[in-house]
């Protein structure tokens, strides 16, 4: 098999260094925005300091806003660069033979993984007491009107040292072993034989016990604690299989792209038809997992669990009600319709559709997760919102295509290559 | 005996029913039965089925078979659960004995869902499993047509079936063997 090298013309690469410098720009649009409009609602001081004295809250200003936005990005984007390195461990595992075309897209989104990380470690930094309520020091001083019995009783996990040092060790996890697989897949290229491969399904396998511990603690850590009360023991599968779909998602896309460029002859419609039947089975499952969540809350409808859900679909006078069913209907019916029949699912343009909404439904979920703890009734969609997602989609673009250049998009000695070659579905 | 059991019954019955004449071809290897059918089929003689011990990858396109629309049957089918899942739980629950449970509404559809979602599974996968039976023949009965028994062992069995008048069996019979059929017989079945 003859090897194939990405070539990314500068004009592709500058496109989405523009798409970082205008996100920037619109970020500062909006932020200026922003300050102005809270000027003219929030009525003087005199208000805000009954509102901050009365619920013991802040005001939200357009830092707020600003990091919600960030930390809401951060958690989508690396979830998507994990699950590359998570799909590549699983086909490893599996002996999978079907999915050698798609193999070095699912390597390089992980790309992200370092340059996510510091991102997480430096929004968490600065912008903690915008995002987490548990931050706040105040809540664990016992004789402080502040104090909070229920944080107090979670402080030995939940407390800043504990959070950095696992955050730490996730990600450095995450890019070890993405580098230790990498490390192989690039010999096998050079030397070819066997022993890479047996080697990279032992580290795989290795990888994949670390991701399970580790996704599900981010999950907690990066999202749940947003709602520093609230808890759900199904949340981490939850945001686990939003961000897989999301990754499936994007690597159907890259994979479609790339054919449609002229690269990835190996790949043909038997192995988009999998990749289909994987982002619509997966929809499924996300649509499971949401309904099985909301279910027992909505049934056993104790306050401190419902809550959640109270503030979602009626809380801020029903401000977050129309995404409740907005991602409902994205991320579940619009899927399941449009990818039911075998035909579609070997269609390019389908494909690319059902993605694209796929992509847009499952950030909606995020945005749904992390907004209405830190935000509460004033998140919107303007400049801020739009700035920070073209600005995270520039540097994600930006390390993923150029990992994507840096080896041969077929693996040339991949043992089971012949195999995803004769692939029929 | 089996052969010779079979036509006595063929006699008996064979002023109420039509019999069919098949000549069978056997192959040994699959991979030269895909050549063949692929030269039969190219030489204008129309093949009936043909009868294999496994899947044999391929077999459909070579054979010309259309893509089974069962899926879309499949669909009908879970619908028509999903419908009755909702009317039987509306109903039941809002208006033929209604209850409170838990303080909910009597038309609760979030409770409803997981009913409504096995019922649509299972009028689905039954739906599915019968129609195919059906369709394929297989559903139980008394006497079943069997072209040649070692079609469930180690031989594939091509069938093409004789038209009176029509078909020239010499001329099918060397087709068939140039082919690399092992062995060509003739099979009556009544219909």
């Amino acid at each position: 098999m003859i090897e194939e090298r990405l070539s990314i013309s500068k004009r592709t690469s500058n496109r989405f260094l523009f798409m970082i410098g205008l996100g920037l720009v619109l970020m500062i649009v909006g932020i200026f925005i922003t300050m102005n409009s809270t000027g003219h609602h929030g009525g003087g001081h005199g208000e805000e300091a009954a509102a901050a004295a009365e619920g013991g809250h802040h005001a939200i200003t357009w830092v707020n806003r600003l990091f919600s936005n960030l930390w809401l990005n951060n958690v989508y984007f690396i979830g998507i660069a994990v699950i590359g390195l998570f799909f590549t461990a699983v086909q490893y595992v599996a002996y999978a033979g079907w999915s050698v075309p798609i193999k070095r897209i699912l390597e390089a989104l992980s790309a992200y993984l370092p340059i996510g990380g510091i991102l997480l470690l430096v929004v968490f930094l600065i912008g903690k007491h915008q995002l987490f309520h548990w931050t706040d020091e105040t809540l664990y001083i016992k004789d402080n009107a502040n104090y909070d019995p229920i944080l107090a009783g979670k402080q030995a996990f939940l407390n800043e040292p504990f959070y950095l040092i696992r955050m730490v060790i996730f990600v450095g996890a995450w890019i070890f072993f993405d580098w230790w697989l990498r490390k192989q897949s690039i010999g096998e290229d050079l030397n070819g034989g066997l022993e890479y491969y047996h080697k990279s399904i032992r580290i795989s396998a290795i990888f994949l016990v670390v991701f399970g511990v580790t996704s599900s603690m981010s999950a907690w850590d990066w999202v749940m604690t947003i709602d520093s009360h609230w808890f759900s023991t199904l949340f981490a599968w939850y945001v686990f299989s939003s961000w897989f779909v999301a990754g499936l998602a994007a690597t159907t896309l890259t994979a479609i792209y790339l054919k449609q460029a002229g690269y990835l002859k190996v790949l043909n419609s038997n192995h988009l038809h999998d990749l289909g039947k994987f982002v619509f089975g997966f929809s499924i499952f996300w649509t499971y997992l949401w309904f099985s969540q909301f279910m027992l809350y909505w049934y056993a409808n104790l306050p401190e669990e419902v809550v959640y859900f109270q503030e979602r679909f009626h809380g801020y006078d029903g401000h977050y009600t129309w995404i409740m069913f907005a991602i409902l209907f994205l991320n579940f019916v619009f899927p399941i319709l449009l990818l039911m029949t075998r035909d579609a699912k070997r269609q390019m343009i389908m494909l690319k559709i059902v993605c694209f909404v796929v992509l847009f439904g499952h950030w909606l979920d995020f945005y749904q997760m992390v907004m209405p703890g830190t935000l509460r009734g004033e998140s919107g969609f303007g400049f801020i919102e739009l700035g920070t997602l073209l600005f995270f989609t520039g540097i994600f673009l930006t390390v993923f295509t150029r990992k994507l250049a840096s080896a041969s998009l077929v693996p040339v000695n991949h043992p089971f290559l012949e195999e995803a070659v004769h692939h029929h579905v | 005996m089996r052969q010779k059991q079979c036509t006595h019954i063929h006699q008996t019955i064979k002023r109420t029913m039509t019999n069919k004449k098949y000549i069978l071809g056997v192959y040994e290897d699959e991979d030269v039965l895909l050549h063949a059918i692929e030269n039969i089929r190219a030489a204008g003689t129309k093949i009936y089925t043909v009868f294999s011990p496994y899947p044999v990858h391929g077999i459909d396109d070579a054979l010309g078979i259309e893509r089974s629309r069962l899926p879309i049957a499949a669909f009908l089918y879970g619908l028509t659960g999903l419908a009755f899942a909702l009317w039987m739980q509306i109903y039941m629950l809002g208006f033929d004995w209604p209850m409170i449970i838990g303080g909910k509404p009597h038309i609760a559809l979030p409770a409803f869902i997981p009913v409504s979602f096995e019922l649509t599974v299972l009028f689905t996968a039954h739906g599915m499993v019968i129609t195919f039976l059906i369709i394929s023949g297989l559903y139980p009965k008394l006497k079943v047509p069997v072209m040649d028994v070692r079609s469930t062992d180690d031989k594939f069995i091509m069938a093409i079936e004789v038209k009176e008048g029509v078909t020239d069996v010499n001329q099918l019979n060397t087709l068939l063997r140039n082919n690399g059929a092992i062995e060509v017989n003739e099979k009556e079945v009544t219909k």
